[in-house]
């Protein structure tokens, strides 16, 4: 039976439990959430001592089930002031469901100014000072940490951003390659730094593995899983080839590319950094187009991005954050986007709350629209030195705006909205608005249905059928966070009938249990509602649920389109 | 009937090959359709199909000094 590790850091104690009987049958996001809801106050401070930071892997993480190494970080958000999951690749969640390990959380708050670490390995968790990685970049953590421990320790870690609990702030978690991916959104950097822990390393050496209830069925519907995978065009060809950034071009052919901080809904310079772009200069500097963030990914979108030289630049280079510099800041030099990106992992922020940032920086004149050398110089010198001016970036778009008095700040719930204009992509603005977790794409990724023609097609300019579109899309993303898969396998589950019975195959075959379909909407569903309930009571309200003003009263190019949704059609979302 | 120029935007794995933006001359009132298959393209390749920015079937009808955007299928997130 899998084990609860809790972390006191108020009175630095730690305990083993025994999984409670109503959480046997969650994992991920499913996990975090129903922990975060049950033992935090809704109303407390986010990076006070009562709100708590939990890591669950997902229910197929560990296992040889395809894409399933996802793990899933909660808490309090202090971006929303509501619930936050968000989840990352990388080492961590195989380590963690290869441990036993259900959940981890980490509650209460130091009382004095020491920093602390966490070691976790196969006989629970350890607490220990730590002085010598204070202030380091992530980088240079995990290196040390190698050095340390060994090459294969899996580190969970916070940049200085973290330290400094900005509300940009992420967590990030080593992959494969010893780089970083990260639990991007909602600031839960900020609440790993509240409760002052600099890193969690992890140790699964002498562990015995996942025990299978049914091997053989697992095996079987492994198989299946993985054949719709690689067969579907999206998974099995178009991101191992072109990674996420070959939205570029699609958005502002469609007219839904946010340009100049949302002003416009396409960009001059689309070509200098998109998809097709990124790849031949990746090709040609000897980087590696196809890269997977966790052991067993088998779409591998991410890829190894060389600089002129040939020396590494960055990695993990999404679209969102390319979106973000770019089009929205009108930067065209993509070298300086991915330095950009490498500087965002090393001091722990969020690419596209930072990117999104920097562009209403720029609508406030605190530096020129396209600079990129300047995005770069505002990094390291300001956000990571923590003036004034880098903390308030580093708190993210809606801190800019009320800073400097801009009223085109791009937020729900203080988030900031990613790289499709909900004005010409109007089933995506309804899961910015409804999402429990602030603004976020991949909540309800509608882009699939309304530009993509996965799943079928709902005109992206029309408002018929957003609703229902970004609901169905929200329960079934709640219940596959929860399996520990890539949201990216959303693709074949939306288009071939095998997909989603093998995945439910695969979860029957590890526990032993007898899901239906319908229980696994009944899960999305289920989550959704415990997060909604959740927020209400953080004294969130239905008028957290809507777009900025300038969404409606400013038509975007080249549709001329406007939000044009009313407050009760947004609200029917919840009619569920 | 005077030909109709639109111009061809092609993306992805599409432009190998061929190219990324081309002005084409038709018969007034050709099909997406038509247009696709002269470029040598199989309609079972095509993943999005756009004219003037906006979702388009293959029995579209287009008219002078339309742009006409062929992709792949292919996503992100």
């Amino acid at each position: 039976m899998d084990k609860i590790l809790r972390v006191n850091m108020t009175d630095l104690t730690t305990k083993v439990e025994e999984t409670p009987a109503e959480w046997a049958g969650l994992g991920g996001r499913a996990l975090t959430s129903t922990i975060v809801a049950k033992e935090v106050p809704p109303a407390c401070h986010a990076l006070g001592p009562n709100n708590k930071l939990v890591f669950a892997p997902g229910l197929l993480s560990g296992t040889a089930a395809s894409n399933s190494g996802r793990l899933s970080a909660g808490a309090k958000s202090p971006l929303t002031g509501g619930i936050k999951e968000s989840n990352v690749g990388g080492t961590a969640a195989q380590m963690f469901a290869r441990l036993g390990i259900k959940a981890l959380i980490v509650e209460g708050m130091p009382q004095g100014e020491g920093w602390y670490a966490l070691k976790v390995g196969k006989d629970g968790v350890t607490i220990e000072e730590e002085r010598g990685l204070l202030g380091l970049g992530n980088f240079a953590v995990i290196e040390a940490l190698q050095s340390l421990l060994g090459k294969k320790t899996g580190v969970i870690a916070i940049g200085p951003a973290g330290e400094m609990r900005l509300t940009a702030a992420n967590i990030s978690v080593k992959d494969p390659s010893g780089k970083i991916r990260s639990h991007g959104r909602g600031g839960l950097g900020a609440v790993m730094g509240s409760k002052r822990i600099k890193f969690i390393a992890i140790d699964d050496e002498g562990t015995p593995g996942i025990q299978l209830a049914d091997p053989e069925g697992f095996k079987a519907a492994s198989r299946i899983f993985t054949k719709a995978l690689m067969d579907h065009p999206v998974s099995g060809q178009g991101l191992p080839t072109y990674g996420t950034n070959v939205l570029v071009n699609i958005l502002h052919e469609a007219g839904g590319l946010p340009t100049r901080n949302f002003t416009h809904g396409q960009f001059d310079g689309h070509e200098q950094i998109c998809g097709e772009t990124m790849h031949d200069t990746i090709v040609a500097r000897g980087g590696k187009p196809r890269h997977g963030c966790h052991a067993g990914c088998v779409i591998q979108c991410s890829q190894v991005y060389h600089d002129q030289e040939g020396q590494y630049l960055t990695s993990g280079f999404e679209y969102e954050t390319i979106w973000g510099l770019g089009a929205n800041c009108l930067i065209t030099e993509l070298d300086d986007i991915a330095r950009a990106d490498n500087l965002m992992d090393d001091l722990g922020l969020d690419s596209i709350e930072t990117a999104v940032a920097f562009g209403v920086a720029m609508e406030a004149g605190l530096l020129p629209w396209g600079d990129g050398k300047e995005v770069v110089r505002i990094l390291r010198e300001e956000i990571g030195k923590g003036t004034a001016l880098g903390r308030v970036i580093g708190s993210g778009a809606g801190a800019v705006g009320r800073t400097y008095g801009v009223t085109r700040v791009p937020v729900v719930k203080n988030q900031a909205i990613p790289a499709y204009d909900p004005r010409s992509v109007k089933g995506i603005g309804i899961t910015y608005c409804t999402s429990p977790m602030g603004a976020d794409h991949t909540a309800g990724y509608t882009i699939a249905t309304n530009i993509l023609n996965v799943g079928g097609q709902v005109d992206p300019l029309k408002k018929e059928g957003q609703v229902e579109l970004s609901r169905n899309l929200q329960i079934a993303t709640a219940a596959i966070d929860s399996t520990g898969m890539c949201i990216f396998i959303a693709f074949p589950a939306l288009d071939i009938p095998e997909c989603l019975p093998a995945l439910i195959g695969m979860i029957n075959a590890r526990f032993g249990a007898n899901l239906t379909g319908d229980d696994v909407t009944g899960l999305g569903k289920s989550v959704l509602k415990l997060e909604r309930a959740f927020n209400l009571a953080a004294g969130l309200t239905s008028a957290d649920d809507r777009l900025p003003e300038f969404f409606h009263s400013d038509p975007i190019t080249p549709h001329q389109a406007v939000w044009d949704f009313t407050n009760e059609e947004i609200d029917a979302f919840w009619d569920f | 009937m005077a030909p109709i120029t639109v111009t061809i935007k092609l993306f992805a794995h599409f432009r190998t090959g061929r190219f990324k933006e081309a002005d084409h001359q038709f018969p007034p009132g050709v099909a997406c359709r038509d247009v696709i298959l002269g470029l040598g393209f199989r309609l079972g390749e095509m993943g999005i199909v756009m004219v003037n920015g906006h979702h388009a079937t293959l029995d579209h009808s287009l008219n002078e000094r339309d742009t006409l955007a062929l992709f792949p299928l292919v996503g992100g997130g």
